[in-house]
């Protein structure tokens, strides 16, 4: 497979800046502006809510009331006004969908401009998709099949509805609604997102698959994906994000919460590309989500894989809470900041169960006036005997004004643990660059292609069809970055 | 195919090359020999279109376009090819995926037909079994690691597969052993033909004996100060630089 002849023509056919700027034409169902308690049950009352569901929103709305935003991070950004913005926003449903040629043909082309054709996918690559317009799930396929082996794979307002049980139980358990001001936001006000459960020694035969869009004008976007691998059980998830151009700041807030139990697996893994502003840093999405996993049982496994082309800002912290003896936690990273993007990201690595083991690499890649920054903590608990870590934390930097910054907290509180620590900042060099010129590649190319090496370790976690996707992202981030 | 006519090059002010002329036809086999700082990688960079050097007098016509109209890649893209004397490491790029990359960026440009995975490897082993180079190595990240007779080998590899016009050797047979320096030669000697010429610029006769030279001219603070046939590599190696001038 040749990465570099792949970015090449993808980059070579746009013809200008962003690829993915439209904005598809559907009559929204709006709440109205702001934000307090009727919008909130509105919210839940559009979705025909239980009322302990309802009560959880409330509390988080009330906690979030007396809550500050965080100041703790690298990113700037201007004052959100929490009541300029919509809060609810979804497709007007027609009726009940069962199958594709009953979508609106108005988001099917959109898919198809993204160049992700649902009849393509399903039958080519075996994905069953689940995709998020705006808020509101339209089309669930491959959904028989998978009920056949017990999965569930639906909306979340579905599984509100159909699974109340599951929901109730795990909701909120690893991602509590006290956590931090962003997650209580979402736990308020979220509209919707994606719904796993895997049954007990259950292997999900495919990767399960979320495209999210944001697409009505200034609609915060509150997804919640909540994914629980019951023992022996094994999932592999992807996420992948493109959203239209516009020209105003758009909150982004989720929450992903991931559960696996004995022996079972999670593999999440996100291509982010949600629109980052324009060359002089107007516009663009404000990326501030919360994701976390939580390994209860025993050589129970969780990895986390993103590779962040997008936003404006991205504050994020995919993380896992080792609980299970012999538990392990992975977390693979690539970001990229170009013009004026800023990140802020990294992991949590919480060993709490004996001879937890945890593996973190971050690869930073900086362009223009771009700020990448990478924040992790590694905590090794009293209980967590023979726990190791290995962290390897790289940065590219491309051009004399962007910044690089490695932010590691590193907390060890039993003797036995094993915590390594490496990092390491680089240029792209002019030998680098040239000796690929002169093999005939020109500027655009070279880089990608030596980003691309740069990022190899992170981009191999990744399932095939969405590394092919990744390694044209890192090519059309970059572009305009040299010369 | 390459014509230098009164060529000056600053680098950073300080003059290196004053007043180089050199002419090259189809299928000609030049030697350029001459002692440290005489300007011989210089004019190996100019050539090949890398920054930082001011060219402040001359021309250079290739294949009869005005070589400085063309950016680096676009002069690879008709057919100028570097050997460099410290090929480099592009760490996490593997060799397959580089030379894949490269070929068919270059197929592109001459408007030939890209190659696709299964007649690329085909290419690819028969060209590195003529040069005896380890299919592992090529599945390595590029350069990366490489012993120094790796990476020239490596380069002769990249040269046999992108078939230029022109080839320019900086100083390729340093730090090779006599082994690999024959099994580069040889590399080389396949290559020619009469339209494919070639450059070659060391400091010593030695790989003249396996690459016989057309012409050998001896640079001296920037200027061709002698021109010969291969006797005068010999004659070189007999007394030196200074016995020469």
């Amino acid at each position: 497979m040749s990465i570099d002849l792949e970015t090449k023509k993808t980059v070579k056919s746009i013809t200008e800046k962003y690829k993915y700027g439209f904005t598809t034409k559907i009559s929204s169902d709006k709440a109205p502006k702001g934000l307090n308690e009727d919008i909130v049950k509105l919210i839940s009352g559009k979705k025909k809510e239980p009322k302990w569901l309802l009560d959880w929103r409330l509390k988080a709305f009330r906690t979030w009331l007396k809550m500050k935003e965080p100041n703790w991070s690298m990113v700037k950004f201007p004052k959100i006004n929490y009541q300029d913005s919509y809060y609810y926003s979804a497709p007007k449903p027609k009726k009940k969908l069962k199958s594709l040629n009953e979508v609106d043909p108005a988001i099917l082309s959109t898919y198809e401009k993204l160049g992700i054709p649902l009849e393509e996918q399903k039958r080519l690559a075996g994905v069953a998709v689940d995709y998020v317009f705006d808020s509101t799930s339209v089309a669930t396929t491959f959904k028989e099949q998978l009920s056949k082996l017990g999965i569930i794979f639906c909306s979340f307002s579905e599984a509100v509805q159909k699974n109340p049980e599951l929901v109730k139980k795990y909701l909120g358990t690893v991602i509590p609604y006290t956590d931090n001001y962003f997650a209580t936001l979402n736990s308020a006000v979220f509209s919707d997102g994606s719904f796993v459960y895997i049954p007990p020694g259950v292997r999900c035969p495919m990767e399960l698959s979320t495209y999210f869009r944001i697409n009505a004008e200034n609609t915060g976007q509150f997804e919640r994906t909540l994914i629980i691998a019951d023992k022996d059980s094994y999932v592999s998830y992807l996420e992948g994000c493109t959203a239209p151009m516009r020209d105003e700041n758009q909150l982004h807030a989720a929450c992903v919460e991931l559960i696996t139990l004995d022996n079972a697996e999670i593999k999440y893994s996100t291509v982010q590309n949600w629109y980052p502003g324009d060359e002089k840093g107007k516009g663009g999405v404000y990326n501030f989500v919360t994701k976390r996993g939580a390994c209860r049982g025993n050589n129970s496994k969780i990895s986390w894989t993103q590779v962040e082309t997008g936003s404006a800002i991205t504050w994020k912290y995919p993380s896992c809470i080792l609980q299970g003896d012999n538990s392990v936690g992975e977390f693979y990273s690539v970001a990229i900041t170009n013009n004026f993007q800023q990140a802020d990201t990294g992991t949590k690595m919480i060993h709490l169960g004996k001879n937890t083991k945890s593996t973190i690499i971050s690869k930073g890649i900086s362009a223009g006036r771009g700020q990448n920054t990478y924040r992790g903590l590694v905590r090794m608990g009293p209980k967590a005997k023979d726990g190791r870590n290995f962290t390897q934390c790289d940065s590219l930097l491309i051009g004399d004004r962007c910044g690089a910054h490695t932010v590691p907290y590193i907390e060890v509180k039993n003797q036995s643990a094993k915590v390594e620590h490496e990092a390491t900042t680089s240029k792209i060099s002019d030998d680098q660059m040239f000796y690929c010129r002169q093999r005939g590649l020109d500027q655009e190319n070279a880089v990608s292609l030596i980003v691309n090496g740069f990022c190899k370790e992170v981009l191999k976690e990744l399932p095939m069809e969405f590394a092919v996707e990744a390694q044209k992202l890192l090519g059309i981030s970059l572009e305009g970055s040299v010369g | 195919m390459l014509k230098i006519e009164g060529l000056h090059v600053n680098v950073e002010d300080k003059k290196i090359i004053q007043g180089l002329d050199l002419q090259i036809a189809p299928g000609e086999v030049h030697a350029i020999m001459g002692p440290n700082g005489s300007g011989k990688s210089t004019l190996a960079n100019v050539l090949s279109g890398k920054d930082g050097y001011d060219v402040t007098k001359g021309k250079i016509t290739f294949l009869k376009k005005n070589l400085f109209d063309l950016e680096p890649e676009n002069r690879a893209g008709e057919g100028l090819f570097l050997a460099f004397q410290y090929p480099v490491e592009i760490p996490g790029v593997s060799g397959m995926n580089f030379l894949r990359t490269t070929i068919n960026s270059i197929r592109r440009y001459r408007k030939q037909k890209e190659l696709d995975g299964v007649n690329f490897l085909k290419v690819l082993r028969e060209k590195a079994k003529f040069i005896k180079m380890d299919e592992k190595l090529i599945k390595r990240s590029v350069n990366t690691g490489f012993s120094g007779g790796e990476k020239k080998r490596s380069e002769i590899l990249q040269m046999s597969l992108l078939e230029p016009k022109l080839a320019i050797l900086d100083e390729t047979d340093s730090g090779l052993d006599i082994d690999a320096l024959k099994t580069v030669a040889n590399g080389v000697n396949n290559l020619k033909n009469k339209e494919r010429s070639f450059l070659i610029i060391t400091h010593y006769q030695r790989l003249l004996n396996y690459i016989v030279p057309d012409k050998v001219h001896v640079l001296s603070k920037g200027k061709i100060v002698k021109s010969g046939d291969k006797n005068l590599a010999i004659e070189l190696e007999k007394k030196g630089y200074e016995g020469i001038m």
